[in-house]
Order: structure tokens, then sequence, then C-alpha cells
């Protein structure tokens, strides 16, 4: 038998949650601590909904979907809760959209619309602006968080970093980087984590700030040049600069699930670096210049011919690059030993 | 147990104790040997026995005879006029307007009360294994590992309709059915001996003055459901509770009541205390696991119930201190005698800490389906005197208050939802007529809001509008549409806050709208705390009819807004006063009066040299 959400009726998958049943389908129901990744935690309490027969409004996110369960997401009852829910999470926060670099890719913004909220009905939040830009790639804007446990849960259980917790209680709760440190000077390896799970604007890249909304930014779906992991990644390029402004990682990816680490994430000014080697260079009089492949790939022949010649094999010895593909690195020791003679073949092993 | 002539109960619970119980036994002590009666009176350090307003109490056997507030200096007159000549000292009887209670069987304090699970609380001396075994101790548990088996003990449970006594009343058979039917190769048991509402002591009372009892009534939860292992949870201010029931295990252990093949059954058991950091919702179950298990003390959504996946993940028992407090006696007297007491859904008795404006504040002990009438106007002994009996705050801290009209209530679980209150852990605070019901209900949604733990949007979030609102109200700030925002609000807590602590939060607020719905009004319409409590929503006012002209007054205000004559009488010049009251309480013939609603401020002065132009 199948599960009915607002009288339509959907396939359910064993273990499956309400939320999950209705997301699959396309049905929105706000949910500001749910994660596919760091799974449900009860907290926000947007997702509730109705369900025939059960006493109350109860959370989609940790109800397991059963066969012949009537669901209702959009009654009057549950919309009413939903929007004061929502409302105190927008009100107990500074949420400026105008100038957040979350506009456009944020889920309370999605929430709020969806209630159809357009300003905070209550005056909660903080007299103070705190923020915290101590740490190297990571802003965080504390008036912005509405505690949703994410980037704790990511960073405890996800990336095993356990440097994010919650301090204090109540309406003072606050996250917190080890022990009340600044970002910067926290035990934080900024793998970045917590900036992909943040539903907010509350922990964000901090050199993508100013540079470009979300909707101008074109996403192009790449590997990471880094090491042989792998990972999927996707780079937020303004095509009209030609520039790399963020790497965020894929979620459906099987070999990373959306994790980076530092150099994946923010390593990426490399590329429009204007140190960049982009062409071959010769050294001539102590001096480089500037060449073409034409005209040095058969200068290097000549020249280990000449030393093989003189000196033996073992007098040449070659390094590649974790950067490289597998296949190029194969390529290249296969060419070592059996074109030069040697097992002096290397690779630089980490990055 | 005691082979002396005279047995002289002095009470230790920590009510008493910080009256100066101690000093009193030392003394009693140091007396008694000057005497030379050392070899025939004996003193025994009891747990508390209830009336702890008039600690620290004392109780004399053979004759029963219950004497109050003891001071040092009494010790020497009880040593001489009763110990030595048999002459009890009237003087520290209790006594009501024209009888003096002889012994403690005549007082209504007592006579309203049936114990069980205080049976033997202030009758003990709690450090002592051998007083729990003479007075029927580990009976029940001997029969129950030797002569049931775990269905028979359930069954026993189950028929007695006891419910849990942490304020859920969920029916403690049933809970012990689950643990049991739940698979599993390690099961725990827990007593929850958190105990955080504000003014509560029932648990703190029973662990102290008979530990014993709650480690038998563990075992036996235990045995029926499968653990071998126990965690007694109480929280680190109450270190006489920690100490007493540390004390209980090791005696237990001494006497081969605890550990291996227990009384050669096969059933194995230990246990062991963990100390709470103090923190209310702590006292949820899930959240105390969660602090038993060295984590952030947070609630967690069930299911799973802790009776599936607790403690490390493994099926575990969670029940109150209470609770188990009643365990051994339904064992040893029956489910039916247990199930005769009470109302059709709530069997049993129930304690409660009685506090605020009733004559007999402290610990009481009275069957299911009393009426709050009873409670308050019998056991309690009525209201102080001159106070007249306004509300009653029933369920702690997120409770709700009830009315005159509710007197007639029966107490029991569903009566009580029913009408905007709850059991609770059975807080029971007695208002009179001048508290301003909106300042309650702010004061006690002040104390969910410092104890939320900030897990869930609605409790966290919403109390705190919640509370902002009443701050404006009380403030003289309100605006109208705020009691609807209040309700909507409360409900909408109420309904979607993942623990009890939220759903529960708004309840003062509500029942206080439900009932006293004029007295927010007129805190927001007109300005005005008809109970002059809200400093900013009322004024003093001198009634010149009244006053005699005697300065008393201007010399004590400490702002000098009071000026006058002899002849033209006092005046207060409201723009500058600031409500320190002092006036009122030295005017020598009560001219000074308070009235509700602000002042008309009329031009702030400049000087107080122009007071006197
Ligand atoms: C905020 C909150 C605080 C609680 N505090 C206590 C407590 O101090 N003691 C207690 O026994 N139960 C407390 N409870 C109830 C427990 O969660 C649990 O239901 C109880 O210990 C179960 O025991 P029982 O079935 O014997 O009542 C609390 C519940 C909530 C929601
Ligand atoms: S976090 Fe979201 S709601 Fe808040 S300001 Fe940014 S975009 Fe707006
Ligand atoms: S960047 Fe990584 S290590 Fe640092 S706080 Fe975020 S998740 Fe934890
Ligand atoms: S910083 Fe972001 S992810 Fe972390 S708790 Fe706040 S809103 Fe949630
Ligand atoms: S209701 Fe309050 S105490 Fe309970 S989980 Fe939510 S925030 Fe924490
Ligand atoms: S209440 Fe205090 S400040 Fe006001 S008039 Fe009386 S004494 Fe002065
Ligand atoms: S998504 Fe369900 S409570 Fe947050």
């Amino acid at each position: 038998m199948p599960i009915f959400i607002n009288g339509r009726e959907f396939e359910l998958k064993p273990g499956e949650t309400v939320l999950e049943v209705a997301l699959r389908n396309d049905i929105y129901i706000p949910h500001l601590c749910f994660h596919p990744k760091t799974g449900k935690a009860g907290k926000c309490r947007a997702c509730i909904v109705e369900v025939e027969g059960r006493r109350g409004l109860l959370t989609s996110c940790n109800l397991v979907a059963e066969e012949g369960m009537k669901v209702v997401t959009d009654s009057k009852q549950v919309k009413d809760a939903q929007k004061i829910i929502v409302d105190l999470i927008l009100s107990s926060g500074h949420h400026d959209c105008l100038s957040c670099e979350q506009n456009g890719n944020c889920e309370l913004q999605d929430a709020a619309y969806y209630l159809g909220i357009e300003r905070p009905s209550f005056d909660l939040a903080p007299a103070e602006i705190e923020t915290d830009n101590s740490s190297e790639f990571i802003f965080v804007d504390r008036s912005k968080c509405i505690s949703c446990g994410r980037c704790v849960e990511g960073c405890t259980r996800t990336v095993v970093n356990e440097v994010l917790n919650f301090a204090n209680r109540g309406f003072e709760t606050r996250i917190s980087f080890d022990n009340e440190l600044p970002m910067g000077e926290s035990t934080c390896v900024q793998c970045g984590e917590c900036v992909q799970l943040c539903p907010v604007g509350a922990i964000i890249d901090s050199r993508m700030i100013g540079r470009g909304r979300t909707w101008e930014l074109e996403k192009v779906e790449t590997v990471c040049p880094y090491c042989g992991v792998g990972c999927k990644l996707e780079m937020h390029v303004d095509r009209q600069k030609n520039e790399i402004i963020r790497v965020t990682g894929v979620e459906d990816s099987p070999t990373n699930e959306g994790m980076l680490c530092v150099k994946g994430r923010y390593g990426f000014d490399f590329v429009s670096s204007q140190d960049r080697i982009t062409t071959p260079l010769i050294k001539e009089n102590g001096k480089f210049r500037a060449a073409d492949w034409a005209e040095v790939i058969p200068y290097v022949g000549k020249k280990l011919k000449a030393i093989k010649k003189e000196f033996g094999s073992d007098a040449i010895a070659g390094l590649t690059s974790a950067k490289v593909t597998n296949e190029e690195n194969f390529a290249f020791q296969k060419f070592m030993r059996s074109e030069i003679g040697t097992n002096n073949v290397d690779h630089c092993a980490r990055l | 147990m005691s082979l002396k002539r005279t047995d002289v109960l002095l009470c230790c619970g920590s009510g008493c104790v910080s009256a100066g119980s101690l000093k009193i036994k030392s003394k009693l002590i140091e007396v008694i040997e000057q005497h030379g009666l050392s070899s025939e009176i004996n003193i025994i350090e009891t747990g508390c026995m209830g009336p702890c307003d008039y600690g620290p109490v004392m109780l004399v056997y053979p004759e029963g005879i219950f004497y109050k507030k003891v001071q040092v200096k009494d010790v020497e007159e009880l040593v001489e006029e009763h110990f030595l000549k048999g002459r009890p000292v009237k003087r520290l009887m209790l006594k009501s307007e024209d009888t003096i209670f002889q012994t403690k069987k005549d007082i209504p304090f007592y006579k309203n009360q049936v114990k069980v699970a205080l049976e033997n609380c202030g009758y003990i001396d709690p450090e002592k294994i051998d007083e729990y075994i003479a007075m029927g101790g580990y009976e029940a548990l001997g029969r129950a590992v030797t002569e049931m088996n775990p269905e028979e003990v359930i069954d026993i449970i189950k028929k007695s309709g006891l419910r849990g006594r942490g304020g859920g009343g969920f029916p403690t058979g049933l809970k012990w059915e689950n643990v049991k039917n739940s698979e599993s190769d390690q099961k725990y048991v827990i007593c929850n001996g958190d105990e955080g509402d504000p003014g509560a002591f029932m648990d703190r009372s029973l662990l102290e003055g008979d530990p014993h009892k709650i480690l038998e009534g563990m075992m036996i939860a235990a045995y029926a459901t499968g653990a071998n292992y126990g965690f007694f949870y109480i929280r680190a201010e109450y270190p006489l509770a920690i100490k007493r029931i540390k004390n209980a295990l090791s005696q237990a252990k001494e006497y081969g009541l605890l550990g291996n093949d227990i009384l050669g059954s096969g059933f194995s058991f230990d246990a062991e205390v963990r100390t709470g950091a103090g923190a209310f919702v702590c006292g949820e179950e899930t959240a105390l696991i969660a602090s038993i298990k060295g984590e952030r003390g947070q609630p967690v959504s069930k299911p799973p119930y802790p009776s599936e996946s607790g403690v490390y993940q493994k099926p575990t028992l969670v029940n109150n201190v209470e609770t188990l407090g009643n365990i051994a006696t339904i064992i040893n007297k029956g489910a039916d005698w247990f199930a005769s007491m009470g109302t059709a859904t709530s069997k049993g008795t129930k304690v409660f800490a009685l506090t605020g404006d009733v004559k007999n504040t402290g610990l009481v002990e009275v069957p299911m389906g009393i009426t709050l009438h009873d409670l308050i106007f019998e056991v309690g002994g009525g209201m102080v005197a001159g106070k007249k009996f306004k509300a009653v705050q029933l369920g702690g801290p997120s409770g709700g208050c009830l009315t005159a009209d509710h007197l007639d209530t029966a107490i029991d679980y569903e009566s009580l939802r029913e009408k905007g209150a709850m059991m609770g852990s059975g807080g029971v605070i007695v208002m009179a007529d001048n508290n301003c019901m909106v300042n309650i209900a702010k004061f006690f949604l002040e104390f969910s809001l410092d104890e939320s733990c900030g897990k869930c949007t609605p409790c966290r979030v919403g109390l705190k509008e919640m509370y902002t609102i009443l701050e404006n109200i009380t403030a003289g700030k309100g605006r109208s549409g705020d009691i609807e925002k209040l309700e909507n609000l409360g409900k909408t807590i109420s309904g979607t806050s993942l623990c009890g602590l939220g759903q529960a939060a708004p309840n003062p607020v509500l029942s206080t709208i439900r009932y006293f719905r004029q007295e927010y009004e007129s805190h927001i319409e007109a300005k005005s705390c008809p109970t002059c409590v809200c400093l900013d929503l009322m004024h003093f006012d001198i009634d010149k009819d009244k006053c005699i002209g005697c300065s008393l007054c201007a010399q004590k205000c400490p702002v000098n807004c009071i000026s006058g004559s002899r002849e033209e009488k006092y005046t207060i010049h409201q723009a500058d006063c600031i409500k320190c009251g002092n006036c009122q309480e030295v005017c020598p013939v009560n001219a000074v009066d308070k009235i509700s609603g602000a002042a008309e401020k009329e031009e702030k002065l400049n000087s107080v040299a122009e007071l006197y132009q």
C-alpha cells in the first residue's frame, strides 16, 4: 500500500521518513535542520505535518513513513504553526538578505517565502552583530545562525574533526569552536564542511564575499585537480572575469559525498595566479625564456639521450605529480623504465 | 535496634539540617552524657519527617511526642524535664488555637496522610541497613527473586495501577514490560533523582530518608526487566542524598544483597551513582541518558524510547525515585491494597511538596483523589494568618494555576491536566490574594526560559518572545493584542516543542490567561496592576485624612520625594518616587497606601529645594 501525502499516492522505500518521501516527489516541506548527510535532528521543528489518526503536529523528518499513512503538509493548522516557527527563527537573527552572500541559496529564505513571511514579526535579534573572520578561508556571522546544528554534526560525525559544538543553552545557545575560541585559533583545519552544510549565511567562504550573487555564477562540475581521491566538486565561476569565485563539494558524488579538504575547497587561486607558468621555459645564460612544446620536446629528448649515453641510465631520475591522472603517472613510469632504463622514478606523494 | 527506654528521632532532612538539627544532636549527646543517660536514651538521625516549616523537629518514643522548632538552648530543658522526669515540654509542642497536640498521631498535618513511599522516612536511621531490614526491608526483593518470575512481578505492578511519579504518569508495569520485551544482551535501570523543579524536595527526601527502599525498588525493577546494572542519577546539589545512596550501596554489598547471584537466585545486580550538574532538562529521560554518556545534556526525539535504546543504545528503564519507592511496598502488601487507594485512573498515594502561603509547608503523602481543598486546608492547615486563598500552582514551574473554583477537584493525572494544571513531580505552591498572576506567570516562564536547552526553535526562541511580552505587560508597555499573541505562541510552543520542557513551559501563562484574563487586561488596557505587585503599574499615596504629619516617611524616603508639614500633611511627588516602600513601612498610622495604576506623573522637579519653596 502506498502513502498518501496531500491526497496523492506515493510509493515508499523501506525506512524512509515522511520528509524523504515528500522531497523525493517534489513536495516541499520546510526543513532547516535535516540534511541527507547529517540526518534527522528534530531541532528546527519547521517540518511539522499532520497525520490522520495521530494527535497533534509531528515532525516529518523523523517520522518513519508507513503504508497507508495519510499525511497533510499544507493545512491551515500546519502552515500557521510553521509560520510562527520560521518567523521566530527569522526574528532571532539579523537577516538582511540584500547584502547576504546566501541570498538566493538560503533554506531559511526558501521557507519564509513558502510561508509568505514578509518581515520578521518579533524583535529578538541580538543588539550587536558578532562576526569572526579570524580564520583563513571561513567567515562566521553568528547573528545569522539558526542553531540548526548541521555544522556541528558535520564537523563531529562526517569529517570527525570535532571542532564545532554548541556552547551555552536556551536563547543564549551559540556555535563554538573548541572552547569558544576564535575560529582561526581553534583546531579547525578549514575543510569547509560546515560551510557546505550551513543552510543560511552564517558560515560562508570569506573569499566569495562581494564577488557575485549565486545566480550570476556559472556552476561547473569537475574533479578536484589535487590528489588521487578524485573528489567531485563544483566551481562557481564568474565567466565575465574568468575567475573561480568558490568551490563546493558535490553531495551526490560517491567518492566524497560533498566533503573536500582545505586544498580542494580553497586552494584554487593558482588557476588565475599571475605567477603561474603557462608555457615551457628554457634556461639560457642563467635566464629563463619562454618556449613552446614543439621546440621543447625534441630539445629535452636530445639532452636525455646525451646524458644516458655519457653517464648511463641511472644518472637520470624522473619526478611526477599527484595532480595528474593515474593514467598519466602510469605512462610516465613506463617511459622512465623502458625508454630511459632506470627505476629512478618517483612521485611527489603529497601536495 | 535500640534496647534503650527512649528513642529520640531527630529529623536530619536537609530542611532541618539547615535549621540546625546537627547542632542539636551534638548538644543532646553532651547533655545526655552529663546526666548519665547515655545507656538509656537512643538518638536516631532520620530523614525528612515532613513539616519542614517547623524544623528542626523531633519525635520522642515510646510516647510519640512531637517537638517543633527545637533550639540548642531548649536541649537542657528537654533532657531534664522530659527524658529524666517524664514531663514533656509543652511549649515546644505543636498547637492550634486552643489545643496542644500531645502526640504525632493527633496532629492534623499527619492525620490525613497515608505514607507508602515515605513509610520509613523520618522513622528510621537511613544510614543503617539493619533498621531498614527491621522494618521489613529487602523482604520484597527476596520474595521477588526467589519465588516469582519476572512476568509475575510485572503483573503485580500492572495490577496495582502504579503510574510514573516523575511527571508523565506512564503506567509503570507497562514500561517494565516494554523493557523486558526488548531483546538485548545488556539492559540498564536508571533511577531519576534529578528533581530540578524549584521548591521540590520529594525525591531528595526519599533518597536521604530511606535510600535502601529506593535501591530495593530498583533491584526489583531490574529483576523484572532483565537488567543487571543501575544508575542513580542525582544532582550534585544533593550531596547528602548522594552520600546516603552510596552508603546504601556499600552496605547492601556487604550484606550480599548486591552483587552476583543475589540470595542464591541467580540474579545479579550492581549499581552506581552518577551526579548531574543541575540542568533542569537533564531530568528529561533522553537528556539524562545523554548526560550519563558524557554528552551535552539535551533531549533527543522519541522514538526510539529508552525502553528500546537508552544508555549505550541498550534497552533502559528510567523510573522516578518515588515510583521506585512504592515498589517494595506493593510487592509486600499486594496490588489490590495499593489499587484500593485513589481514583479510577490514578492509584495509590502521591508525595507533594507544599509551599507558599499555607500554614504547614513541607512534605506530605496523601492518597490520590484527595481534593485540592483537603490538601491545602486540612493537611496544609489552611492559609497563613490574614491571607486569602487566590490560586494554587501545581506541577512545578511548567504546571498550571488553578483557582478557588477548582478546590473540589480530586487530584489525579487526568483531572488536573483537563483543567490546565498537571501532577508534575508534585510541587504545590499555594498563593494568597496579594499575588499578581501576570507576574507569577512571568516568574515561572523565566525559569523555563533559563533552563531551555536551546535545541529546538519553539522553546529556544518562542519562550523568549513570550517572556518579552510579559515583561512589557508588567512594565506598563503592554499593547492590545498581547494576550492573543501569548495564547497563539503558547499553543504553538506546546504543540511543536521537542521535549516536555518546551511542551509544558507555556502552561503557567496559558492557565493564568484562562482563569485570570481580567488581570492581564487591566495590566494592558488600564495600565494597572490590581495587586500592586508590578511597580510600574501602581503607586504609593498618602491618605491625608489618616496622616498625622509626623514626617517619618519624609525622613526615610531615600530620594527625598515626600514633602509637607504637620498642618498640610505629607505628599509624595510621584515623578521622583522609586517605589521602595519605605514610607509605607515606617508610617505609624498606616496612612501610606499602595494604589493600583501608575500615578499621574507631575512635572519632574529640578531639586529637592524646590519642594520646600
Ligand atoms: C524537562 C523535564 C524534566 C524532568 N525532570 C524529571 C525529574 O527531575 N525527575 C524525574 O523523575 N522525572 C523527570 N522528568 C520525567 C522523565 O523524563 C521521565 O519521564 C521519568 O523519569 C520516568 O519515570 P516514571 O515513569 O517513574 O515517572 C522530566 C521530564 C521533563 C520533560
Ligand atoms: S541567511 Fe538567508 S535569510 Fe538570512 S540574510 Fe542570508 S539569505 Fe537572508
Ligand atoms: S572547517 Fe572543517 S574542521 Fe573547521 S569547523 Fe568547519 S567542519 Fe570543522
Ligand atoms: S552555523 Fe549554520 S549550520 Fe551551524 S548551526 Fe548555525 S545555521 Fe546551522
Ligand atoms: S523543548 Fe526546550 S528543553 Fe526540550 S529540546 Fe526543545 S529547547 Fe531543549
Ligand atoms: S516608596 Fe520610597 S521613594 Fe517612594 S515615596 Fe515612599 S519612601 Fe519615597
Ligand atoms: S527538519 Fe525536521 S525538525 Fe528540522
